[in-house]
């Protein structure tokens, strides 16, 4: 058995695999299926300051080998999350990532310091939902916008502040030193991509957005780039994810300079996806000898 | 809510009409806590997202569950090709089900194509105390009617171009049955203009009707919040989830 502990701007997780924000919910729905504690983290469903009911369905779409999503940032509200949701989850042994949005930076700062006063670990900021109108992705494609966010919810907060960043801009090693420099504790990355699917027999989008958040397998070689850029552009750690479907995954972003990775389109697949990574990601280790899943980050050796 | 994901085996596959199969899986623990309404998600292989798909029969007994689905796309056609004897991957039993009661004296069941496989499991619990009305495109599109027989239920059948049975929509035979009254409870799984026609009636009527709502979904659990429909709950505008607060709701709580 390798040692799979991994430590993030601080915080320890007992394994680097985490549910992405938006899969898993609050981790109530998966806990029927396998106890919690198994997985080094959660980040939590996206949470605004205020109740949100989301997009007009159809928010689920196919596509080759992944998915759009249009969700649209439906969530209970901050004040749910800390009082229904939150305690719950810190009963449970595994780091808690508490996903935030807003639609405007003064908003996110609001919902930062609204989760100062609870035992959260860390908080995993947003600014790069491709499926709400106002703020999400705005915020994240223009380095000016994504720091003063940042800025602000570091004022609001002494969490550990991670900041999710948009795959839909053009440099984004430039929108994460931005960050960084605006006191962002790590970066998360990759956010889905923008995507379209249209039904041929209606004419019609099949996602009543029209457009939505694209995941799964076919975006993991993206994911696998960005993380490779960015691990390389700033000295924050990063968190990776887009397409994690297998431990072979996992090691791979993690090369890539990943210090966790989050898994999640691979869920609705198979539910279980995160603990069977946990579990193929020891097996790798131990078949190649490595004592530490540590000794494998950024360690790709490029041409 | 209690659901286990695993793979089962099939233990019988007929194609019941043209791109129609019914598959029937030995999968004790799913079949024992299976309701009415429920509804099983099942992998595709090569594809990300699972294909929600209703449950036609319960045998506790003998520890089975029978679907019946129809081949819509890339992902049932490739779900179509399992095999007896193959396994398959199922997350189930999912969703919230039909309210059964059986101190009702006559309840309507209302099938519109493929949405006709939920309401056999009723017609076994009601019997001859059920009408099922089931209405298909044609003839040869025609389901389960041998099998709706011999739950004692009443068979009602109507084709769009008249085919066969009766020539017309499932309103028709509705209308005229609500028109006698004494009616229970209306269940009904269908296109959403049939579903919105029969609730209407129903309401109007003021009859108790229970619909199932279908939504492109994700996880199937209400984690991801996909399968999105507006409903109205104490007079509240609600985002519900087909997955978890449906399949099945109240006629009075969807908001078209």
């Amino acid at each position: 058995m390798a040692d799979l502990s991994v430590n993030v701007c601080g915080v320890d997780f007992k394994n680097p695999i985490i549910p992405a924000s938006g899969v898993f919910g609050y981790g109530r729905e998966y806990e029927e299926l396998f106890p919690l504690n198994k997985l080094g983290g959660i980040a939590t469903k996206g949470t605004t300051l205020h109740l949100r009911t989301g997009n007009i369905a159809p928010r689920i779409a196919e596509t080759p080998g992944g998915m759009l999503n249009s969700v649209g940032l439906q969530n209970p509200g901050i004040d749910h999350f800390i009082e229904s949701e939150l305690p719950y989850l810190m009963t449970k042994d595994l780091v808690v990532l508490a996903n935030i949005a807003g639609s405007t930076p003064e908003e996110c700062a609001e919902v930062a310091a609204k989760l100062e006063s609870t035992d959260v670990h860390m908080i995993e900021l947003n600014i790069s939902c491709p499926n709400v109108k106002q703020g999400g992705a705005a915020f994240g494609t223009n380095c000016d916008m994504a720091a003063e966010v940042t800025r602000l919810v570091r004022k609001a907060t002494t969490k550990p502040l991670v900041v999710k960043l948009s795959p839909n801009v053009t440099s984004i090693t430039e929108i994460a030193k931005a960050v960084e420099a605006a006191g962002a504790d790590a970066v998360s990355l990759i956010n889905t991509l923008l995507g379209m699917r249209i039904d041929i027999n209606t004419g019609r989008p099949v996602l009543h957005n029209n457009v939505g958040g694209m995941s799964g397998p076919a975006v993991f070689p993206i994911a696998v780039r960005m993380v490779w850029q960015v691990a390389n552009a700033v000295k924050i750690p990063v968190i990776g994810m887009g397409g994690v479907s297998s431990g072979r995954d996992a090691i791979e972003l993690m090369m890539a300079g990943a210090s966790a990775v989050q898994v999640g389109a691979a869920i609705f697949t198979d539910p279980y996806a995160p603990v069977r990574i946990v579990e193929e990601l020891n097996e790798f280790l131990d078949s190649k000898n490595i004592g530490s899943v540590n000794e494998i980050i950024g360690t790709v050796k490029p041409w | 809510m209690k659901y286990t994901q695993g793979k089962f085996i099939i233990t019988e596959k007929t194609a019941i009409a043209r791109e129609i199969y019914s598959f029937t899986i030995s999968c004790p623990d799913v079949a024992a806590v299976a309701s009415p309404g429920q509804f099983v998600h099942i992998r595709a292989n090569g594809f990300t997202l699972r294909r929600p798909i209703s449950i036609c029969g319960i045998d506790k007994e003998k520890g089975t569950l029978r679907i019946v689905f129809e081949v819509r796309g890339e992902g049932t056609a490739e779900i179509a090709k399992l095999n007896k004897g193959d396994l398959i991957d199922m997350l189930a039993p999912l969703g919230h089900g039909f309210t059964v009661d059986e101190s009702y004296s006559k309840v309507i069941l209302i099938g519109g194509g493929i949405g006709t496989p939920p309401m056999l499991p009723l017609a076994k619990i009601y019997g001859n105390k059920a009408t099922v009305i089931t209405g298909f495109r044609n003839a040869s599109a025609v389901i389960l009617q041998d099998d709706i027989k011999k739950t004692g239920a009443e068979a009602v059948l109507c084709t769009d171009d008249g085919s066969a049975g009766i020539h017309g929509f499932v309103t028709q035979p509705f209308t005229e049955l609500a028109e006698k009254g004494g009616i229970d409870a209306v269940y009904a799984c269908g296109p959403s203009p049939m579903l919105k026609a029969v609730s209407k009636l129903c309401i109007d009527k003021g009859i108790r009707c229970e619909i199932s709502l279908e939504e492109r979904m994700a996880c199937g659990i209400g984690a991801c919040l996909g399968c999105a429909c507006r409903t109205k709950r104490s007079d509240e505008e609600y985002f519900a989830h087909v997955c978890k607060d449906g399949p099945v709701f109240k006629a009075e709580e969807v908001l078209w």
